[in-house]
């Protein structure tokens, strides 16, 4: 049994808000691949407290696109339909290769997008894309509506924007985000299913029409207590033609855009060396696919 | 604590007062009885506890028992006929010798029977994919994924499609 002392299926986001302004402990549960391993470690915020359960809440699903070409995912999506999804798969198929990695199946069912960026975590699959994308989340409250660009949303370790009473709803990434952009993600760890990151890089690149490099972006996890982009690879490469020196270039700012630590996973030494060498390989995998 | 809850069990239409702290697993294993989901990690890591919900697997220890209401469920005790005899997918893990121990077994298999459901003309990576989310501490897995290319190519010949051939493991 789980230490929950209620459990309450909301069926709109007007039910959330009253229960949390009753009860502002109490905990909002997607997928629960997060709030119920946590509950069963007995992390604090996660027991003795009311779960509610926001799965059926309509305003929440699907992946749609609008007349001006902005694609809205709905933050209760699956891993498994962001990967399915064809908008998805044709506009930003880099987030579908990107949540495919994480876990196994079974996680893949249940997990939603929304709760793998409210968890917070620098891990998470889903968030390098979505930086690289510039994702804006919309975030609902009893107060109103507000869209906050997704890097201003994560503050520290398993620390977000989110207060009591506000719910992330919807993801938007509008067309001139994705629209000539080719991407490429990697996740760097252990094993190919079930393991956490040992590092995680997004890139997307447009190249312009004489063969050199538009637009660069770069996002890491695990590089940093966040999901952190690469402002000075990025400045550096715009207008660079794609060679060895450009490449090597592009690895040196990030090393120096980046702050790796040791951890059991792996050694800040190792960590630094892909933040050299998995921006380029991830470019050339972009242009590549794209062949 | 309870709220009742309106599911479809292994094809039985089930109204039940569940417990909203219980998860699904839980609920399987200590209320019905049916004790053939088993409980590895509880954290979503093994996959022991897969059970199919709705046509997709989920790890049953980390699932609330509430959320199965309006929905249909399958366990391993659903899977043979009404005169005992196995599913095709059960058959082939015992023919091949894909099973040890057999506590990952319950859920390979349920993981197995949804993915064959979904791909019937599956490659040999795609099905070492689609159990990344079940460990097997025995049989080091080679001999489950025959028996999941073998049913695949057996279903291939009744049906009269070309078969995909596989690459044998030694
Ligand atoms: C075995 C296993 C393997 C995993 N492997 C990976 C992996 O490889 N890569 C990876 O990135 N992740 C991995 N994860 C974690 C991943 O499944 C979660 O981060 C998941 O995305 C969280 O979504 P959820 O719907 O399950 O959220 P929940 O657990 O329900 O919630 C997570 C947090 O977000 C809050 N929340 C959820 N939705 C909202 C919302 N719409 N608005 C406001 N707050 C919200 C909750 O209150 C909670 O704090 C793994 C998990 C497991 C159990
Ligand atoms: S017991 Fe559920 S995944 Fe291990
Ligand atoms: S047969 Fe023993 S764990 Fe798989």
């Amino acid at each position: 049994m789980y230490d929950i002392t209620g459990y309450h299926e909301a069926d709109s986001l007007a039910t959330i808000f009253k229960i949390i302004k009753a009860d502002p402990k109490a905990k909002v549960i997607a997928g629960g691949t997060d709030v119920l391993v946590k509950a069963r470690e007995r992390k604090q915020d996660f027991i003795a407290t009311q779960l509610i359960g926001i799965t059926r809440i309509p305003e929440m699903q699907g992946i749609t696109m609008a007349e001006d070409g902005t694609l809205s995912i709905g933050a209760l999506s699956t891993f498994k339909q962001v990967e399915k999804d064809p908008l998805v798969q044709q506009y930003i198929p880099m987030l579908g290769e990107a949540v495919a990695l994480v876990g196994g199946p079974q996680t893949r069912h249940v997990g939603t997008i929304g709760g793998n960026i409210c968890n917070g975590a620098t891990s998470a699959d889903s968030a390098p894309t979505l930086f690289t994308y510039n994702a804006i989340l919309e975030i609902h409250s009893e107060a109103g509506v507000k869209n906050v660009p997704i890097a201003d949303f994560y503050k520290g370790a398993g620390w977000v924007d989110l207060e009591p009473g506000e719910i992330l709803v919807r993801i938007k990434i509008a067309k001139a985000d994705y629209e000539g952009y080719l991407g490429h993600y990697t996740k760097f760890a252990q094993r190919k299913a079930l393991d956490i990151a040992n590092l995680s890089c997004a890139t997307l690149i447009k190249m312009a029409p004489d063969q050199t490099i538009a637009d660069l972006r770069i996002c890491f996890g695990v590089a940093a207590p966040t999901p952190i982009r690469m402002p000075q690879a990025e400045a550096f490469a715009k207008g660079q033609a794609i060679n060895d020196a450009t490449l090597k270039t592009i690895g040196k700012y990030c090393l120096a855009d980046t702050n790796t630590r040791n951890s059991w996973r792996a050694s800040k030494e190792y960590r630094d060396h892909l933040v050299q060498i998995i921006p380029a390989r991830n470019i050339l995998a972009a242009l590549k696919e794209d062949q | 604590m309870n709220q009742t809850i309106e599911f479809t069990l292994n094809g039985e239409t089930m109204h039940y007062s569940v417990d909203v702290r219980q998860s699904l697993l839980e609920l399987l294993r200590d209320e019905l009885a049916l004790t053939g989901t088993k409980e590895g990690c509880g954290v979503g890591e093994c996959g022991a506890c897969t059970v199919i919900v709705d046509g997709e697997t989920v790890d049953s220890c980390i699932y609330l028992a509430v959320w199965a209401d309006g929905k249909t469920l399958t366990t391993v005790e659903g899977l043979a006929a009404e005169d005992g005899s196995l599913s095709d997918v059960q058959t082939a893990y015992v023919q091949d010798g894909a099973v040890q121990c057999g506590f990952c077994i319950p859920g390979m298999v349920l993981s197995s029977t949804q993915f064959l459901e979904d791909n019937p003309t599956p490659t040999r990576p795609e099905i070492k994919r689609a159990l990344s989310g079940n460990m097997c501490r025995c049989t080091g897995y080679q001999k489950i994924v025959d028996a999941v290319a073998d049913v695949a190519e057996k279903r291939q010949e009744n049906a009269d499609i070309a078969p995909v051939k596989f690459t044998r493991h030694a």
